[in-house]
């Protein structure tokens, strides 16, 4: 642990001040909440947001999980644990049950995240009407004033265009019937974990200095039509070609050299972990 | 009084003023304001205690020369600015005994989506200029509560064809439609929900005269099946003498003239409304 920094890197007032706008953001729940975005040891747009979240709320008890895409490796990850570990000395882990604390760039574990959890999401845009109305002080009042219909005009737009909803990920999503949120661009797969989640669901934006919550068993609710429902990815009929697991978000892949498509875990401890589990019976 | 006496919107002595106001210019004397603008203090006096009736299916038109508020007054009706003082009711609100100005912006919001439309003078104004033009009305539709694309598509394919805009282009921008287009776009996308009220703000200006006298048939044919009350805004007389009924004369804030548009046109009272008519060609 490298004591040339206060624990978690931040001063004690810096993070007082995150945490204070994380508890406004856990009382109006999708509500975004100003912050002062810190300066960091890695670039705005790179995760800072939910880095921010992570040093403002972690103790030394804590064990830190850090995805990015659903993997534990990328290098987005293993920099940010590095810091991480580096300015506080916490346990680092793979595994999602035992992790306090999960900072996750664009995915919601396979594995179901129980209360004492706490989800931390990257976010880059967290202001689901943007593309509608590009200024900021029109936002506010739309939110303000529950305006959402620019939400469900820019599905519509995408339903005139192609025939049917092409948010590929950051699905908008309904909040406790209140506030229109961005869930981060996690696959519309993962919307349906945020609705009643038994973890707390924080989201950090540290370009756009926002911060907004999805506190515990919350009611999320993805926009959609009567006439065309909502719906995540599908892998019918596919599962993964190392675990053989089926109902996960999958990957797919071409193998270059026989043109071969496969399929495997975006979850990749997930994957490991049912791995180890078949070796470990196969051994009994 | 019988039911279709009650005015669909009743506005009561409406005020809007840009800047603060002064011991000079609140003085009630004439003279006090160089037309409406105080030169003690800067202030505009926009509106100025403008009260009018508008009753089920009557077109109200409302001339005047540029400056004299009658935009001004438009986007106070349509909440797009904030009234200084006044009071409106809308007969299918609450039963019109809310005062719409004093309403939560939420509420105002609800009265914009469901019960008035607006067609703006710049079609940049209140179309998403981008979006498709069936977006566009489909915008309007969402807005009051529809969440059905079939029922959605239905509707604005119908308005798009009763606008004479071909329905091979709906899903079109508007930013690629002509002017003349895009004010049919706009009016499309006003009528969409059937408000009880239309504003009309300028909507021929700028739009070449086949054009014009087409987007008027229209305005008048609509007008007719649905039965609308519409306020119309317009500095051409030949526009208020095709659809008006009724018409007030606005000048420098007030209005100083108002009664049948047939009296107003053939025997006007008011000095600048004398010179008005006699200006028109």
């Amino acid at each position: 642990m490298n004591t040339a920094y206060n624990f978690a890197f931040f001063d004690e007032g810096s993070k007082r001040e995150i945490r204070r706008a994380t508890l406004k953001a856990i009382a109006i729940p999708g509500y975004q909440v100003p912050f002062a975005s810190r300066e960091m040891p890695i670039g705005r747009g790179w995760g800072t947001g939910g880095l921010q979240l992570t040093l403002s709320l972690i103790g030394k008890e804590d064990v830190l999980k850090v995805i990015d895409q659903g993997s534990d490796e990328s290098v987005n990850a293993v920099s940010i644990k590095k810091l991480v570990s580096d300015t506080t000395g916490v346990q680092i882990t793979d595994h999602t049950s035992r992790a306090t604390i999960i900072q996750s760039r664009h995915r919601i574990p396979e594995v179901p995240l129980n209360k004492d959890q706490i989800l931390v999401l990257q976010v880059p845009l967290p202001e689901p009407l943007r593309y509608f109305e590009p200024s900021e002080h029109e936002t506010k009042k739309l939110h303000a004033e529950k305006e959402y219909s620019g939400a469900w005009l820019m599905l519509f737009e995408q339903i005139m265009k192609y025939g049917s909803m092409t948010t590929g990920a950051d699905h908008p999503v309904m909040v406790h019937d209140r506030y229109v949120m961005a869930p981060s661009p996690i696959p519309r797969f993962d919307n349906s974990k945020m609705n009643e989640n038994e973890a707390l669901i924080l989201l950090g934006a540290g370009r756009e200095k926002k911060i907004y919550a999805v506190p515990p068993f919350t009611k999320i609710v993805s926009l959609d039509f009567e006439d065309y429902p909502f719906e995540g990815e599908s892998f019918d009929g596919k599962c993964c070609r190392l675990c053989g697991s089926e109902g996960v978000f999958l990957d797919e892949l071409i193998d270059e050299a026989t043109g071969e498509t496969y399929y495997q875990c975006n979850d990749t401890s997930y994957c490991c972990e049912i791995l180890n589990e078949v070796e470990k019976a196969g051994v009994n | 009084m019988t039911e279709f006496e009650v005015p669909v919107l009743s506005i009561k002595n409406l005020n809007k003023q840009f800047g603060p106001g002064c011991d000079h210019c609140r003085n009630p004397e004439p003279m006090a304001l160089i037309k409406n603008y105080c030169s003690v203090c800067g202030t505009v006096y926009a509106c100025r205690d403008v009260s009018f009736d508008v009753y089920p299916g009557e077109v109200l038109g409302i001339v005047g020369e540029s400056g004299s508020g009658k935009s001004t007054l438009m986007q106070c009706l349509y909440f797009d600015q904030e009234t200084t003082s006044g009071e409106g009711y809308i007969s299918s609100y609450q039963n019109g005994l809310k005062n719409l100005f004093e309403e939560s912006s939420q509420q105002k919001r609800y009265i914009r989506n469901h019960l008035m439309g607006k067609v703006y003078q710049n079609p940049l104004l209140g179309l998403k200029i981008d979006f498709s033009s069936i977006g566009n009305i489909a915008e309007k539709l969402i807005a009051a509560g529809s969440r059905n694309v079939g029922m959605m598509e239905a509707r604005g394919s119908e308005l798009l064809s009763k606008v004479n805009i071909p329905v091979h282009r709906r899903k079109e921008a508007p930013k690629n439609f002509s002017g003349g287009m895009q004010q049919r776009v706009q009016i499309a996308k006003a009528l969409s929900n059937q408000p009880p009220i239309l504003l009309l703000d300028e909507v021929t200006t700028g739009l070449d005269l086949s054009v014009q006298a087409s987007v008027l048939d229209l305005i008048k044919s609509l007008q007719r099946e649905m039965n609308i009350s519409i306020v119309l805004v317009s500095h051409d007389l030949g526009v208020i003498r095709m659809l008006a009924d009724r018409t007030l004369v606005m000048l420098e804030g007030q209005v100083i003239e108002q009664g049948l548009t047939d009296q107003i046109l053939e025997d006007p009272q008011a000095p600048f409304t004398q010179s008005l008519v006699h200006s028109l060609l």
